[in-house]
This record gives C-alpha cells, sequence and structure tokens, in this order.
C-alpha cells in the first residue's frame, strides 16, 4: 500500500505519461479515486481515447487492488496513509518502473522478477511504439476530417448541433467548403447529392453564423452568386471609412485638408469621381468636433450619400425639393452645388429629426432654404403640381445596404416590412413626379435613391413609376456603379431600368445604394407611350402573378401584328376578347376592374384605338428590340468561343 | 409667419446695432441671389414662432402656402423671443454679424477650445483686439484664422484691456459655434 501511495506522488514528479491506470496509488478508496482524474487530466497531451480506455482499467485494477486489499483503511485514514506515502520517496523508483512498464493488462507482482534495465528498455520502447502509433492516427484523421469529398451533414449531427452552442470554427470550416462546392458544383459535387440540399445548408449556417435571419439571408442568395454572397456578407461584417464633405460655400477642400492635417486628422481625397470629398483614416481629434466641423468647414457624410446629389446636378436659380431632408446632409449639398441661389424646399415627416436639419443648416451657412414639417404625399398638394425644377427623394428604406452601420437590421427585416416600404415609396415617388414642372427650361428631373439592396425596393418602384407617369429613366451619371436589374426571377421591368445604378459594400467599397433618374417627359397624368385600357390592363396585374404579366407581354407582343392588318373595331373585339380570358384566371377584384376596362373600350372612339395600338406597338416594338439585341450579343459571344477554341 | 412690427422691428435693429453699428444698412438691404427670377430682390424680416428670420422676398413669397404649423425655419434665424419679451441673438447669426461686425476679438489657438466650451473670453486669451470698443458693445469672436467662432458683450474698453490682468474677462460670452454640439435642443 505504502508502495502505491509513494507510486502516485512520484508519478506527479515524473514525466511519463499516464499511460497506465496504476497512477491511482491509494487502493480502492473513493477519495482517491476523486483525486485521479485531475492529476490525469494534467499530465494529459493525447487523444481522448485513452482515457477512455485507462479509466476503465482503473477501475479494473481498484476492483483488484480492493480485493488484494487494504486492513480496512477508512477514507480519512487513507488520506492520511497518502500523506506518509508521499513524504517516502526512496522507495518510489522501483516501484515506478514497475508501474511504468506495466501495459493495460499488467499486474504489480509479476514484473517484479526481471532486472531493473530490461523493464526500463521495455517501457522506453512501448512509449516510442505508443507515440508513433498516435501520430499515425492524427495523421490519419486530419485527413478523413478533410478530404476531397465534403459531406454534408446528417440529420443527427444537426440535430445535435441545434442542441448545443454554435460552434463558430466548426461552422465557418463548413461555410466555406459548402461554397467551394457550390462555385463549381458540376465536377465538386459527390453524387446524387443536390444543389438546393447545399444551398439549404449554407442558408442555415450563414443565419447562425452572421447572426440574421432567414428571409434576410433567402433574398441575398437569391440576388447573388454564392461567391459574391461571402464578399458581401464579408463586408458587411466591417464599416466602411468616414468620410467628409467640404463645404464649397465657405471654403475650398486643399485649404480644409491642410486646416485638418495641422490638426492631426488623416486624410485623403476620396475618389476621383469627387471633388469635395475627404476620407479620413483616424485622427487624433474627434472628426465630428473640430472647430473647423462647428463653423460649418465640413460635413460629416458618408460616400454614397454624395451619389444621389451629384446625379441630381442641381443648376443655379432652380427651384428644388428634397423631400426626405434631415439630417440634412444632402441638402446642404444641394445648396452649396446651387452656391445659395434659388429655392430649396426641404421636408422632413418627423418632428424630432427637424432640429437636426435645422442646425445644419445653419451651421453650414445655407440661406436659401424653406423647412417645412410635412408627409412626403401631400406636398404635392402644398406646394402645387408642376411648380418645381427638380426633387430629390432619398425615400425611407429597410436600410439593408447600410448594414455595417446597424446590425438590428439583420434580423428585424421581414418580406411584410419590405412590402410596406415598397407601398410607401410608390406613393412618394408618385408625389415627387407630381411636383415637378416637365415644361421647365432647365430641370424636370427626379433622382430617387435608397440605401436598400432589395430589389422590391428599387426596380419595382422605377418599373411602377413608369407605367404610371409620363417619366423616362435617364442615365445618372454615375457611370461607376452596377446597373440596375431588368429582370430578376419571374419579374420583367422595363429595359430602361437598366440605367438605373447600385453601388455595393463589396464592390465599391460605400455602403450599399441605389441611384435613379427620371426625366418628366410631359405633365400628363397617364404614360402617353402606353394606352389607357393596356395601362389599366397593367393596373389590374400590378397585383396579379408575375406569371400573367409574363403572359400578358407575349399577348400584347402578338397584338401589333394583329391590329395592323385588320380594321380597328374587329381588332379591339379580339382583344377585349384576350381581356375576357383573364378575367377569369384572376381573383374577383381583378375581375371588377376589368369590368371598367370592357365599359371604357367599348365607349372608346374609333381614331383613339389606332393612336393608342401604335404607341403601345411602339413600346412592346422598343423591349422586342432590346431583347433581340441581347439575344444577338449572346450569340456573338456564343460564336467567338468556339473560334478561340478552334 | 409675419412681418415684424415697430415694436419688434425697433427691438432686433437694437441689438444688431451693437454688432454691426452702421453696416445694418448693408444689411437690410443686401441684394439676394435667391428666387428665380433672375434680378437680385432683398431681404427682409419676418417672425415665426417666436424666432425672427432673416430672410429674401422670393423665399418669403413661396413660402406663403405653407401653413404655419408645418412651417420651420426660413432662409436664416437670426434670434428668438424669450417668453418675458426680450430678444436675443443665436448662433445661427453669426454669419451674418461676423460679415459685417464692427468690433472684432482675435483668440489664440490654446483658448480657442475653452471659448468654444462657454467660457468667456480671459485676457491670456487674446491675440488681437480692435481699437475703440466701449464696455457694453457687442463684439465677434474669432480665431487667428478669420474663422467666426461666436459672439459676446465686451466687458472692458480697448485701453482697460491692456492694463488688465492675464485673468481678467475681457468678452462675456454671448453664444458660441460649440452650442451645436452642447446644446442642440436649444436651437
Amino acid at each position: 500500500m505504502a508502495a502505491l501511495t509513494r507510486n502516485k506522488k512520484n508519478r506527479t514528479n515524473s514525466q511519463t505519461p499516464p499511460l497506465n491506470k496504476r497512477t491511482k496509488s491509494s487502493p480502492m478508496k473513493k477519495a482517491a479515486k476523486s483525486q485521479k482524474p485531475p492529476l490525469k487530466k494534467q499530465r494529459r497531451c493525447i487523444p481522448e481515447e485513452k482515457p477512455v480506455i485507462a479509466t476503465d482499467e482503473e477501475e479494473e485494477e481498484e476492483i483488484e487492488q480492493s480485493l488484494q486489499g487494504d486492513e480496512g483503511s477508512e477514507s480519512g485514514s487513507d488520506f492520511f496513509s497518502d500523506g506518509d506515502g508521499e513524504d517516502v520517496n526512496d522507495d518510489g523508483d522501483a516501484d515506478d518502473l514497475l508501474d511504468g512498464s506495466d501495459d493495460e493488462e499488467g499486474t504489480l507482482d509479476s514484473d517484479s522478477d526481471e532486472s531493473d534495465i530490461e523493464i526500463k528498455s521495455r517501457a522506453i520502447d512501448k512509449k516510442r511504439k505508443k507515440e508513433e502509433q498516435d501520430a499515425k492516427d492524427e495523421f490519419t484523421m486530419n485527413i478523413k476530417e478533410q478530404p476531397d469529398e465534403f459531406q454534408l451533414p446528417t440529420k443527427k449531427e444537426l440535430e445535435a448541433e441545434a442542441l448545443g452552442a454554435p460552434d463558430l470554427p466548426n461552422l465557418q470550416i463548413r461555410i466555406r467548403e459548402i461554397v467551394r462546392v457550390l462555385s463549381n458544383f458540376k465536377d465538386l459535387r459527390p453524387d446524387g447529392a443536390k444543389r438546393t440540399d447545399y444551398v439549404d445548408q449554407l442558408k442555415a449556417d450563414l443565419c447562425s453564423y452572421y447572426g440574421y435571419n432567414e428571409f434576410l439571408i433567402g433574398t441575398l442568395i437569391e440576388m447573388f452568386s454564392v461567391v459574391e454572397l461571402m464578399e458581401l456578407i464579408e463586408a458587411f461584417e466591417k464599416k466602411r471609412p468616414t468620410s467628409i464633405r467640404t463645404n464649397t460655400l465657405k471654403t475650398r477642400r486643399r485649404d480644409l485638408a491642410d486646416v485638418l492635417l495641422n490638426r492631426g486628422v488623416n486624410l485623403d481625397p476620396l475618389s476621383k469621381w469627387s471633388k469635395v470629398g475627404l476620407i479620413v483614416y483616424d485622427s487624433q481629434v474627434p472628426i465630428g468636433a473640430t472647430p473647423e466641423y462647428l463653423a460649418g468647414f465640413y460635413m460629416l457624410q458618408s460616400a454614397s450619400s454624395f451619389l444621389p446629389v451629384m446625379a441630381l446636378a442641381p443648376q443655379e436659380k432652380e427651384r428644388v425639393v428634397d423631400m426626405a431632408a434631415a439630417p440634412g446632409g444632402k441638402t446642404t449639398y444641394v445648396a452649396a452645388l446651387m452656391k445659395n441661389t434659388g429655392i430649396i424646399y426641404a421636408n422632413e415627416m418627423k418632428v424630432p429629426r427637424l432640429k437636426s436639419l435645422c442646425a445644419n443648416l445653419h451651421r453650414m451657412g445655407v440661406t436659401n432654404t424653406i423647412v417645412c414639417n410635412y408627409d412626403g404625399r401631400e406636398l404635392s398638394k402644398v406646394l402645387g403640381q408642376n411648380s418645381v425644377d427638380r426633387v430629390l427623394l432619398d425615400a425611407p428604406c429597410s436600410g439593408t445596404g447600410v448594414i455595417s452601420k446597424d446590425e438590428s437590421v439583420k434580423t428585424s427585416k421581414s418580406a411584410d416590412d419590405i412590402n410596406k416600404f415598397a407601398h410607401l415609396q410608390k406613393q412618394l415617388i408618385l408625389s415627387a413626379i407630381d411636383l415637378v414642372d416637365a415644361n421647365s427650361k432647365t430641370g424636370g428631373y427626379i433622382v430617387y435613391s435608397t440605401c436598400s439592396i432589395m430589389i422590391p425596393e428599387n426596380e419595382a418602384v422605377i418599373d411602377y413609376a413608369l407605367k404610371k407617369r409620363d417619366v423616362k429613366v435617364v442615365p445618372c451619371g454615375l457611370d461607376f456603379g452596377q446597373p440596375g436589374f431588368s429582370s430578376f426571377r419571374e419579374q420583367r421591368f422595363h429595359p430602361s431600368v437598366e440605367k438605373t445604378r447600385r453601388f455595393y459594400p463589396h464592390v465599391h467599397n460605400m455602403d450599399g445604394f441605389f441611384v435613379a433618374k427620371l426625366k418628366k417627359m410631359s405633365n400628363a397624368m397617364q404614360p402617353t407611350e402606353t394606352d389607357k385600357p393596356a395601362e389599366t390592363m397593367r393596373q389590374a396585374q400590378v397585383s396579379s402573378s408575375d406569371d400573367d404579366e409574363e403572359a400578358e407581354a407575349i399577348e400584347e407582343l402578338k397584338k401589333p401584328s394583329v391590329a395592323n392588318g385588320q380594321p380597328k373595331r374587329e381588332s379591339n373585339t379580339k382583344e377585349y376578347k384576350k381581356r375576357q380570358k383573364f378575367p377569369r384566371s384572376k381573383e374577383t377584384h381583378k375581375g371588377k376592374r376589368n369590368t371598367s376596362i370592357k365599359s371604357e373600350s367599348g365607349s372608346g372612339t374609333v381614331e383613339e384605338p389606332r393612336k393608342q395600338k401604335k404607341k403601345r406597338s411602339q413600346w412592346k416594338n422598343e423591349i422586342a428590340q432590346a431583347r433581340e439585341e441581347k439575344r444577338n450579343a449572346m450569340r456573338e459571344n456564343a460564336k467567338e468561343r468556339p473560334k478561340h477554341r478552334k | 409667419m409675419r412681418p415684424l412690427d415697430e415694436t419688434e422691428t425697433t427691438v432686433v435693429f437694437e441689438k444688431l446695432f451693437k454688432f454691426v453699428g452702421n453696416n445694418l444698412k448693408k444689411i437690410v438691404e443686401n441684394p439676394s441671389d435667391e428666387g428665380p427670377e433672375s434680378t437680385p430682390g432683398s431681404y427682409c424680416f419676418r417672425l415665426q414662432k417666436n424666432r425672427v428670420y432673416y430672410v429674401s422676398e422670393a423665399l418669403v413669397k413661396r413660402a406663403t402656402n405653407i401653413s404655419r404649423k408645418n412651417l420651420v425655419s426660413l432662409g436664416t434665424c437670426i434670434g428668438k423671443y424669450t417668453h418675458a419679451g426680450s430678444f436675443h441673438l443665436t448662433i445661427m447669426s453669426l454669419n451674418i454679424l461676423a460679415a459685417n461686425a464692427k468690433h472684432k476679438v482675435w483668440l489664440k489657438p490654446t483658448s480657442e477650445m475653452s471659448f468654444l466650451y462657454g467660457n468667456h473670453v480671459l485676457k491670456g486669451g487674446l491675440g488681437r483686439i480692435t481699437d475703440s470698443i466701449v464696455p457694453g458693445d457687442g463684439v465677434v469672436v474669432f480665431s487667428m484664422s478669420d474663422v467666426p467662432l461666436g459672439f459676446g458683450i465686451a466687458a472692458k474698453s480697448t485701453q482697460d484691456c491692456r492694463k488688465l490682468d492675464p485673468n481678467g474677462i475681457v468678452v462675456l460670452h454671448q453664444a458660441d459655434i460649440g452650442e451645436y454640439l452642447r446644446d442642440e435642443d436649444e436651437l
């Protein structure tokens, strides 16, 4: 017994790995056993399989030793005896060797007959073998964990994961693997695997790793390729650099840069597309509290907010409306571009934000502004229709482009929110269009911008405006952005929507943004390029399923060929019949609208249908032409490729 | 929004006169390029919700169709009436005052920040000072690089300033641009 206790103590001192269970010095007592595990874990430097086996053997030996037994010593005396055992060092060596030489099966007494040296050498050999074996095992284990064929986790594994806290490094590895497989799915996928499985697993992993809700991840996956999606999400995790805008009413960029450099601010010109922007890397003084800031020499503004004002390009002595002006960064930029001439109406709906708007305007020395507090939708009644030259509408949006500034957007936005914003934005853009005077000498432009990358808030709103009013999309002058989507999944937008511009954090290093510039062609409330029946048709279909829109588009493509060759009334009735088909397939409220169409077309005069058909056919021809051009371009590309290969 | 009546106009002009003196004429008759017409109009004062605004006439005309409840600000706000009925100039009038100021004071860089925190100007922080300042005059405070920082009332005449010890107050603080950060709600 004494030998056993000594062994325990000696073992703590020695550096031999605890390969044997004999580490338990005091026989069987539970107190002693409780001391064992901590000791073992301290010394443990090898995979966990051994301890499992070791503890099993511990118990075996325990039983053995208990059988061999001591003479009814209690736990108290065991401690005591342990203490005694630890005091005596001398006899420990032989026992150490004995214990060290024992393998999983060895017993105490059998080895005592052999010589010390042989025992030692055997022990060393066995140690070496074990280490080699472990090393080999590790090697193979590692290889197995990262095979060329990545396997999706099974349901059981997923359930096990869901129980515990998310294992972040594991998730990250899995995300990378899935992205790698999906990026070249044909070559890299294991047999029988479906793309949707991988995509679903990726969605779930991204949600838990980055903290997004499912809706947002779902829409982002639909919009971007997998590799680009990863870049976008990574870009959202970091903040964009701080940028400032020189107030040209009071100073010049060069002078401001000099002054700020003297104060210890590290800055650079923003980009080649801006003459007033400066980017701040770091600064010794708070950049929002320098005397220059307070004197109104510059404004803290993110780079993406320069863009809509640059697209608007207000001229001197114009009348401009900013429909959602707070906190006033864009309004003051407009005033600076207009050099304090003309009139700016700065409107802001929310009262708490008015103070910051007024303060910024005064601080920057803007004198040509009237600040009012209306709902943007009422502005056309207050200011009068067709009364101003330009309108800037930086619409309230879901903020999905500025996730790097506000992380709560990741989890708080749902499909409902997006739809509500889209509805509000559609109303606002119509109000904005009504404010503008199409016959103005210098203007007639509306700029619509949001800090969101969602399609229902951007391209869909522009498409709605195109259908409802007589406006045209014009290039905004920001060539370095990505063009807007003219079609997405099952939705089809007017081809001119491609002239709008999108900006992304991972491409342009600014917040996600969307800018569109519209020109008002005439003050009429109806778009001239489409006739009334077709327009009301489209109205009926605005809320319909997108399949119907496609079907209608195809129908109308066919119509010109029909309409031109036949007298108008006959073709009218044919269209009338075609339209009748639609109400049957639609819901009741759409049926009601179609009854109004019927009455309209029935009472229409002979001349109008002719003009309307021509205009409708023109519009449809435009779309058809655009599509053909694209198809031709595709064919040319396809031809070029085989030529290169040959 | 309404034009100022007699008493109100006199009060406002008196306050302005302290700071700008005879340049008051310039302020009132300043040609403005605002408004879409090519001929410059002139400026005028208007009262809205106890605040006095300095706006050009063209702007005033356009603002008439905005109802009183919803009109927040026009042109430049130069000051406001307190409940007691006295008129105070606010920091937002600094641009007009600075352009036409009669009495100016320049601060050393070291004491700029102190003034921006709302403290009075001490003799030790004074860089330059214009002559012929009488106690009670309005003074506009600049930094050495001619950036207007605020305004106040002179406590001592120019000659007395030279005799003062470094901790003596030269200009009593009334308004400074630091208020844009400190007192945003008050504006």
